[in-house]
Formats: C-alpha cells, structure tokens, sequence
C-alpha cells in the first residue's frame, strides 16, 4: 500500500443517517473470492432501478458526481455487519475518504486496513458539508486536517498508529510479524491453555 | 488491588503488548471461527507472503453463510446457490486442506452457523478472546468471553499470528432488573434495549448485561441477548459466567474434562466485574414495561411494543425514508399489517430452545393461506436434536418448511430470500433495506412473534394465541 498524505476532492453527499454496510455492498455480491471489481456492485439498489436502469435521482448518479473522491455520509455511517467488501467496493468505485459525524467502529477499522480515510467532524460542519454539495474540500492526513473552501480548517480524530500505517503506507500484517518473538513468549508463560 | 470490571480482566489476560500513544496493544486470539464467505482474500495474502496458519489447533472453521439450507448430497447440488457461491464454497475447501485446517464441513454432523456450533461443541468458553469475520461474534461473550466481529484483512492477522492489533474499548453497563413478564422473551428483551439506546448507542464500547433478568436467563437467551449488541454498534456483550454456564458447558466435546474441568470452572468462576467496578458508560432498562417487540423501520432500534402505534419520528428524513421503504405508517399497530413471509433461524435465533417454541405455538394448528414459513435449525445438531422430540413433524404439519442448517433467510446469500415488496416477520438480527432480497421488508420479533404471525397471517402478538 502506498502513503496517503493529502485528499484533495470535490464531493458527493447522501444524508440519510445508519447508511449499513447491506447497502453499501449488498449480501449477494460477497460470493466471490477476490477484492476486486466490487465498485460496480456499490449501493447497488439505491443506483438502479429494478429494470436496471440508472436511477437518475441516486447522487452517485448525477454528472457532478463523477470523479469525487470525498464522501459526505449521514451519522452512523458502515453500521451493520463486518464485511471488509463495504470500504473495498468504496474504494473501488473510486473514494478515497469518508465524512460523517461518527463512523461505526468495524467499518472504520477496516477502512483504515485498506487506505479508505474515515473523517469524524462536528454537527456544524457536517450539516455545512451535506448543504453544499460538490464543493472542493482537502484534507490533510499528516496533520490530521480538513480544509474548506473559505480557508477554515478543521482537525479530526484519528489514532495515531493508524495515521502513521496511512501516511508511511505500512502494512500492520508485517507489523505484528515482527512481534513473533512476544508471541512466542506469551503462548509459552501462560498459566492455562485455551 | 484495583476494583475492576469482567471485561477488563479479560482484557488484561490476553494482552501480548500493551498499548501506547503510539501503538494499539497486540491482543492474544483464543479462538478463531473462520467460515466461507469472509475468508478467501485473506488466504490469498498468507498464499502470496508464504506464511502458514499459526495456530489450526485454535482455528474452527465451517461453512454456513453461501450454503443452501435445501439437502446437498454433493457439489452438484450446490448449482442452487449460483456459480460464485458454489465456487466460494469450492474454495474454502481447498484453502482449509492447503492450510491444514480441519473443516466442519458437508456431512459433518457438527456443521452449523458459526455462532451456533462454537458453544455447541464447547470451543466457547469463559475468559477467552474470540472473533470471527462476522459481526455476530458478539454472540460467545454469552459465556464471559471477550468476542467481537473483525474484517477480512484482521481476519489475515489472526490466521497469520493469532493476535490482533487493538486499541482498548470503553465499557458499557445495561442492567436489566426484575422478571421478565410472561410472554417476553430473550429477543424482546434486546430489542428493546437497541430502542432505548439506539442503533450507535454502544459504539466504541464493551456492552456487559447485568441484573437479575440476565442472571435468570438460560444460556441460549443470553446468547440471543448478546448476539445484537452489534446493532446498538457495540463490538462486543458480555455476561458474566455463573453455574447456569457451568452446566451448559459440561460434557461438551471441546469443553475441559475431568481434573481440568474443575480447574477451569474455579478460574471461571473469578470471571466477575468487582463492586464498584467502573463503567464508561451505564444504563438501565425496566422489565416491566416489556412487551413482545417488533420493528417498524430499516434498523434494529426502529422498533415498537406489539401492541402501541408505530411513532412519527418528528420529521426526521431518514426515519420518513424508512417508512416509505416499508410501507408503515405512524399511528398505528404493526398488528395491523398482513405478512407474507416467516422466518425462524439465525445465529440470533436458531436453536433448540426457539425451535421449541415456534413448534409449542404452531402445535395442533396450521399457518395461515399464502404465507410462506422457513424454519432452519441453526446448526445440524439442532436439527437432529429438534427431529428426536418430534418438533420437525409439527412444524411441517403446520404447513412450514423445515430445511438443512444455515444462515439461511437472515442474509439471503444462499438462494433463501424474501421477495420484493413482500412483508417478512423474521426471528433474525438485521432489517436493513434489501438485507433479506432485494425490496424485502423485515420486521424483526421473537421466534413466538414470528410463528403467532404465521399463524394469524399478520403482525400477532403471541400471548393472543392460547
């Protein structure tokens, strides 16, 4: 994974609150074995019409939306079951972050695992973003910053070890690798075995 | 010595590296449920660094999610799941073989959903640290387990060096006090606990129930309880062990025997919040207020007593959306509304206990015309132990269907789905727009809710059935 130190976006907006992890990648698109292609299953019953057709009203669907890398998405976004397909089929289609006002803790976990930028900002942001579609926002990884078009700048919560797996590009897999010793020494001086 | 809760003490055993500002802690794994579905792209990665399976004595793996609950009698047969499925399905089979894994899979009698059979065979336990790249996960800290759901890539780290790289959660008191009324179940119990919190209620935090209504649950309540800590985002739910534990655990096939039984159960036993203990967080539900619960909406914590009128959401535009989506209106009963589906099963639901009581309801009587009932034991000892008390035969007198174990209609990944526009009362964890098919509305309930539905043919409040 390569480092991720700026986002610099125009964005797209869907406000409604609890958007789940069903909706952003349906049960039936996880049959497959791979990490790939799932952008075109992306709320997929939200952009299409039962004849499958584009649903002309869907956000994601509109001119304006091509190419946006920032999402701005109602509270509680990626609730509901543990599917890592949700930030890959995100990824996928082509964001790079998410905006919301609190972010379920499984999705942002694995959001983090694979370079997607979950971005917790206040009421009053957040209502300012979801009002004003489309507009240019940056944000800083590094320092932990979003910027908005009229030069307010905002921080935002972000662990520390994450950011730095972010920013560096490092890969937490080699990470714990390199604790086999500690390992070792735990499974061996414990007073009962699972 | 400091007063400390149970999830702190299970915490603390397992910690291989404490945390920093800096670095997460590295948190030792006990138990590790892999099944098909969230598992392939993480073997891809031990396949593409070269790196074995750790600890395969620490690592269950079954199938449940993508399998058909029809009879399968061999690969052939899975054609009714679709090409991906049966290919998913082909996978883990190779990968549990390449690895050295020993797979619960077709034909073994202990197959099952996983959040079934872990307790079932005794490989849940008291004080462990288990997880699962499943949500639901939450279900074995029923026993005083530390259990959370994890994604595909922790699900490699596990595989990989059984550890997991974790920072430290909050913690959460529900203390349930009182008796539950009759006629209140388990189910209705959560529910209406994820009602008053809300669906983020317990995010960032370790939920542990507590109280008189949890400590006179028996274990497959408990599990039930717990299992939906998630949809009030808590990762994980604990209930502290205690000799109702004890007894669901002996003799089991994984449980310790002999001397080591009763070592473990007098290290079981020290597995208790302290008084006094701290929690971040702390709330109480009052039982008498309990009533058979059902949802109205697109989330768990859009629900409603059976009996009082679905509420306005004060104009809120995704509650408007939900109730668009669901053809409900505020003001009235959900027992006005006709169902067309019934589904009894799930990691939430699924066991011999609520199989019991759908067939105590359906017994002597017949579902009502044009509803369409699954009942699907959650793993196939609950089958095998359902079919030796005869509950199969009532059910499928009743004019229900009663299928091969699963996860069935809950996520409908396995050719069971609920049509489009079609009402569904299902026993299972998630309402979510589309979960159980595409345009499918869910109303969740206890397995007595849902087979009073089927019954009636509409949203039943069980205790009107005699």
């Amino acid at each position: 994974m390569s480092g991720i130190t700026h986002i610099k976006s125009r964005t797209v907006v869907l406000p409604t609150k609890d958007i789940d992890t069903d909706q952003i990648i349906a049960a039936r698109f996880l049959t497959t074995t791979s990490r790939e292609g799932l952008g075109r299953n992306l709320f997929y019953d939200l952009r299409y019409n039962s004849d499958g057709s584009e649903n002309d009203k869907f956000p994601l669907n509109t001119s304006s939306a091509k190419g946006c890398e920032i999402l701005i998405a109602g509270n509680n976004f990626g609730c509901g079951s543990s599917r890592e397909h949700a930030p890959w089929a995100l990824l996928d289609f082509g964001f790079r972050a998410i905006i919301s006002t609190e972010i379920a803790d499984i999705f942002r976990n694995n959001a983090l695992k694979n370079g997607l930028v979950p971005v917790v900002v206040d009421q009053d942001i957040h209502r300012w973003l979801i009002d004003n579609p489309g507009v240019e926002v940056e944000i800083d990884v590094k320092n932990a910053t979003l910027a908005l078009p009229d030069g307010t700048v905002t921080s935002f919560p972000i662990d520390a070890f994450a950011k730095y797996c972010l920013v560096e590009g490092i890969d937490q897999l080699g990470f714990l690798l390199q604790h086999h010793d500690e390992i070792a020494n735990f499974e061996g001086s414990r007073t009962w075995k699972p | 010595m400091s007063r400390t809760t149970l999830f702190d003490k299970v915490w603390s055993d397992h910690v291989v590296v404490t945390e920093t500002d800096s670095t997460p802690a590295i948190l030792y794994i006990d138990l590790h449920i892999i099944h098909e579905v969230t598992t392939p792209q993480a073997f891809t990665v031990l396949r593409e660094q070269g790196l074995p399976v750790r600890r395969p004595d620490l690592t269950l793996p079954t199938m449940d999610h993508s399998t058909p609950t029809t009879p399968v009698f061999s690969f052939k047969d899975l054609a009714v799941v679709g090409e991906s499925a049966a290919n998913q399905i082909r996978q883990m089979e190779i990968n549990c073989k390449e690895f050295g894994l020993d797979l619960i899979g077709f034909g073994n009698e202990q197959r099952g959903i996983v959040h079934v059979i872990g307790p079932e065979l005794g490989a849940t336990q008291p004080g462990k640290t288990i997880v699962c790249g499943d949500s639901h996960s939450s279900t074995h800290g029923a026993f005083g387990a530390l259990a959370f759901g994890i994604g595909t890539t922790e699900v490699g780290h596990v595989l990989a060096t059984q550890c997991l790289l974790q920072r430290k959660p909050k913690t959460l008191a529900v203390s349930v006090d009182g008796i539950l009324p009759t006629g209140v179940s388990a189910k209705d119990l959560i529910l209406a606990v994820i009602g008053q919190i809300g669906v983020n209620g317990g995010t960032g935090h370790v939920i542990e129930y507590r109280g008189d209504a949890i400590n006179g649950l028996d274990m497959e309540s408990r599990m039930t309880v717990c299992n939906m800590s998630i949809e009030a985002g808590a990762r994980a739910g604990m209930i502290a062990p205690d000799d109702t534990t004890f007894e669901y655990l002996h003799d089991r096939p994984r449980s310790p025997k002999g001397a080591d039984w009763e070592t473990a159960v007098a290290r079981w036993k020290t597995l208790r919040t302290d008084d006094g203990a701290h929690f971040d967080k702390s709330v109480a539900l009052d039982t008498s207020v309990l009533q058979p619960m059902v949802t109205f909406g697109t989330n768990p914590g859009m629900v409603v007593g059976i009996g009082d009128p679905v509420p306005d959401g004060g104009g809120d535009p995704s509650f408007r959306k939900a109730l668009h989506y669901m053809r409900i209106e505020s003001g009235k009963p959900m027992t006005e509304y006709d169902v067309d589906v019934v589904f009894v099963g799930s990691c939430t639901n699924g066991r011999l206990s609520d199989i019991r009581e759908t067939a105590r309801i359906l017994q002597g009587r017949k579902i009502a015309d044009g509803v369409r009932m699954l009942v699907v034991p959650g793993s196939q000892q609950v089958k095998r132990e359902a079919e030796n008390e005869g509950l199969d035969q009532i059910i499928l007198r009743a004019g229900a269907e009663w299928r091969e174990a699963g996860c069935s209609m809950c996520i409908g990944m396995n050719g069971d789905t609920v049509p489009s526009g079609k009402l569904s009362v299902s026993t299972s964890n998630r309402n979510f727009e589309g979960r159980q098919g595409i345009g499918a509305r869910t109303v969740l309930a206890s397995p007595a809710t849902a087979a009073a539905s089927a019954l009636r043919g509409r949203v039943t409040d069980p205790r009107t059935i005699s």
